[in-house]
Formats: C-alpha cells, structure tokens, sequence
C-alpha cells in the first residue's frame, strides 16, 4: 500500500465541504445514536433495542437489528458507531467460536464478554463503541455484562445504554427488583426503551426483543403502533 | 485472517498511509483549495422483489458545480449474478469495485464457485473499515444467488445494513419517499422497475447533483438485464453546430520530413527450448 501511494499523484480526496452539492450529512459517520437494555433473570437473559441507524439528522437505516448473535448463547446489543461495533462484533464472534471449538464447549458469556473489553480497551482511542454482552451459561446462568467507551467490564443485574438511556435511568432505578420472570422482565424492557424512544431523536422505529435461556433464544418485535403508550397530557 | 482467494494479504490494523500523502499535497498547493474530485451527486436505489433485484442509477458526474459526464455508469459489474451502485467520490467507487470484482473472480477461480452477495459484502466492509472512512464509497450491493436475492448497503465507514429497498446519494430523501411508498414484499418485475424508475426519476427532479438519464440493471437467477439507458432525459439539446472539423479544414502550407536515425547496438538471440 505504502509503495502504491508513491507511485502516481494523487489529489487529496474530501468527502464533503462547502461547496458540494452532498450535503453535510452523507459526509458524517453512521451512528447507531440507540438505546438498548439488557436484564438477567433466574434462568436466563432479556435483551431489547430501538432499531434506529442515523448519519448525521438522517435515519439510514430504520429498521436495524442491534441485537447481534455471538454465539449460540450469547448476544450483544450494540450502540456507538455502526461501523465500529460491527467490526468488533465479527472479531469477537470468530475470536470465541475458535476458542470454543477448541474447549469443545459451549463458551461462557463472561468469556465473550472478555474480549469485547479486550478490542475497546486496547483500541480506546479509535473506537467509539459501548456493548451489552448478555447471554446464558451453564456455569452462572443468565449474566448480563457491560463494556461503555473506554472498555471497562463490569457484571450487572440491569443494564442500559446507548444516547437514550440517559433518559430512563430514573425509570430503571425506580421500577427494576430483584427476581423478575421472564415476562415481567420482557414487560420492563419494552416499557423503558419505548420510554426512551419517545424522548430521544437519535432513537425510534421498531422494539426488537430476544430472551436468552438454556432452551434457546426466541426473538420478538414490536412494531411502532404497538408500543406502549405514555402520555404527559 | 488470511484470505487464500485474495491477491495479497492485508496487513493487519488500520491503514493511515494517505494520511501523510494528503498532508503533503496541502502543502504543495500553498494552503489554497486542492482539485476538487469528481463526484457522483447522485441518485442510486435497489428493490428485492419476487424473482430478483432491481438497481436503478442516474447518469450525472459532478465536479462541483459544472457535470463531468452526463453518461456515467453507476452500476457496477462485480460477479455475473452481483451488480454494485457508487454514490460518493467517482474514482473511489469505480476503483473500490473494480478491486471487489477481482477479488471475487479469482475466489471464484480457486474454488469453483459462483460469488455470494454477502461474500462480496464482507470484503468490501473489511476494506473500507480499515481506511478508516478516507475512502469515500457508499455503495448499494445487489445479487441473486444460491442463498436468494440479497440488497445490501455499505456506508464509507464500513458500516453494513441489509434490507429489502433503499436509496443512496444525493437524491436519496426523494428517492426514498417514493420507495416508502410504493414498495411492497414480493413484486412483480414491471411493478418493481416502475418503482425503481419513479424514484430515480425523483430524485433527479428534486436534487441538483443528478440528472440526465436512468440506467436499470435486473438481476434474477435466469441471469442480468442491464438495460443502460432505460429512460432518457427529457431535457436533451440538440447541438446547434458540429465540433469535428473534416480533415482538409487547415490549409498546409509547407511539409518537412525528417528521418529519425536508428542503430543497432546490440542484437541476441536465445533458442526456445522445444519439447
């Protein structure tokens, strides 16, 4: 690459600036601007998003799946940067299937959880990336973990994240107890993102669901005229 | 991770080789505004309906304010059964994809198969992921293969979204108004290149940056329809003189040949070894 660059000149390449007739926002990075959530239950793992891509004031994509599988077991909820996160999610997604099918095992969720903080630490700098890594283990069944911007991991029973979750936190601290079902758990996360949705530009579309257990990972959505209602009026 | 079917392995992390280039060439011209690229400005779309994929692309290149070219294909070849739309940059999108293609010939070489989208949907993200956004592509990927019909977007990020109908360039918001409203799942092929042609066509009325004619290229399993142009402008002029001028029109006044000496220096000569 280094030897192309020398070879023949080049001009310098801008993708955007005053005079364009593309406008500001196509030159702006894809951000994933969301709210997801993740909650353990005895048993297993419930994991929601919002399903809005956006660049820059542009929705691109409308209805994003942010839930992205791991493994069989294990899912992460993406928010930061679209690019960035999908690139961490396929490293890891190889980087734990290798290492699974050495162990000849199922891996464990604090495992993938590892090496999601091991990328976003190492690449602090560059990345703009925060994870949920949630799923179902044999070991220490359903664990919820988080890695924000910066790549700390920490294990937590309830977790929020993403441009939206500033605006739930009240909601999550005052309405989440210890030992939900799994309905109940399903019910609190599409109350809290629908809540977020409602408040937050960069988040909206469609609440896509999954519950992880050892039986298996059943995904839900719902749709924009099914959410939950909340009316200050 | 090494790709057996790649020319030459990338090396690994991210590549900041044009950062110090780019550096360099703002120097060279003395804090004043370097050339600008041709870009597209442009209005691309894509719809998956029942037996295939629809692209549709306008035909206008800008540079700026004056259009480069008022016939420039958008629709790229990257597999016989994978087409490519480029909205960004010009020379970035026609290099990206020409790169794409190779890539997916020689796999398809090394291992007897025929591409899959979502093979051609990797390596470009790989690539433009690891240039960090410094090339400017946003590409619209479209193909039928063993797995159905795929639409997949590519943002100059690296960033992926699958989906069943979308816009990019310039001229999307038009375009996609008209999408939003006229698509449904499982099209007929008239139905689905009405479409495509309406929000083309939209976004050329609406968006400066395109304009001129519209190119459709169909994709099925039977095979490709690249019908270039589907639509032609409306708005074409008719030249009021001609710009060639016949041989003869400048008068030679005197002519003076002059010989150009050649010498041999050396001369060799190896047989073939002949089985």
């Amino acid at each position: 690459m280094a030897a192309a660059a020398s070879m023949m000149p080049y001009f310098a390449q801008q993708i955007s600036s005053k005079n364009d007739l593309v406008p500001d926002w196509m030159g702006q990075e894809v951000s994933t601007g969301t709210t997801i959530m993740a909650v353990e239950y005895d048993g297993g793992v419930v994991i929601g998003a919002d399903s809005r891509t956006t660049t820059g004031a542009y929705i691109a994509n409308r209805v994003t799946d942010k839930l992205t599988p791991i493994h069989d077991r294990i899912f992460c909820c993406r928010s930061g940067s679209a690019a960035d996160t999908q690139a961490i999610a396929d490293v890891v997604t190889y980087q734990l299937g290798f290492h699974s099918i050495e162990l000849d095992e199922p891996p464990l969720v604090e495992t993938a959880a590892n090496l999601f903080k091991a990328s976003c630490y190492r690449y602090r700098e560059e990345l703009s990336a925060g994870i949920l890594v949630a799923g179902w283990d044999r070991r220490k069944g359903g664990q919820v973990y988080c890695v924000p911007i910066g790549g700390m991991m920490v294990r937590q029973p309830v977790s929020i994240g993403g441009s939206g979750s500033s605006y739930i936190y009240g909601f999550m601290d005052s309405n989440y107890k210890p030992d939900l079902t799994k309905d109940q758990c399903l019910d609190l996360t599409a109350a809290a993102l629908s809540l977020a949705m409602e408040r937050d530009g960069s988040s909206g579309g469609v609440i896509r669901l999954a519950s992880i257990s050892e039986s298996g990972v059943e995904r839900k959505v719902i749709l924009g005229n099914q959410l939950p209602k909340y009316s200050t009026h | 991770m090494a790709l057996s079917n790649v020319f030459e392995t990338p090396a690994p992390g991210f590549n900041f080789d044009n950062t110090s280039r780019n550096a360099a060439l703002e120097g060279l011209f003395d804090g004043g505004q370097t050339p600008k690229p041709m870009k597209t400005g442009t209005t691309i779309a894509g719809v998956v309906f029942k037996d295939g994929v629809v692209l549709g692309a306008d035909t206008r290149a800008t540079s700026s304010e004056v259009v480069a070219d008022k016939m420039c294909a958008k629709i790229h070849y990257i597999a016989p059964n994978i087409y490519c739309c480029g909205a960004g940059t010009a020379a970035d999108t026609e290099k990206t994809t020409d790169i794409l293609s190779s890539n997916l010939t020689i796999f398809s070489l090394n291992s007897g198969r025929n591409p899959r989208v979502v093979m051609a949907v990797s390596i470009l993200q790989d690539m433009l992921y690891r240039y960090r956004g410094q090339i400017g592509a946003n590409l619209i990927l479209g193909g039928v293969d063993c797995t159905g019909n795929h639409l997949y977007t590519v943002g100059p990020y690296g960033s992926v979204n699958k989906v069943p109908y979308l816009s990019m360039g310039s001229g999307d918001l038009a375009a996609l108004g008209i999408l939003e409203d006229g698509f449904k799942h499982d099209m007929e092929l008239e139905e689905a290149k009405e479409l495509v042609r309406l929000a083309i066509h939209a976004g050329i009325m609406s968006d400066l940056g395109s304009g001129n004619n519209i190119d459709i290229c169909v994709i099925t399993r039977q095979g490709v329809d690249y019908i270039r142009p589907y639509q032609v402008s409306e708005y074409k002029d008719n030249r009021k003189t001609k710009y060639k001028y016949r041989p003869g029109t400048t008068p030679v006044l005197t002519e003076k040949v002059v010989r150009l000496k050649l010498e041999v220096v050396q001369e060799s000569m190896q047989r073939m070894d002949t089985a």
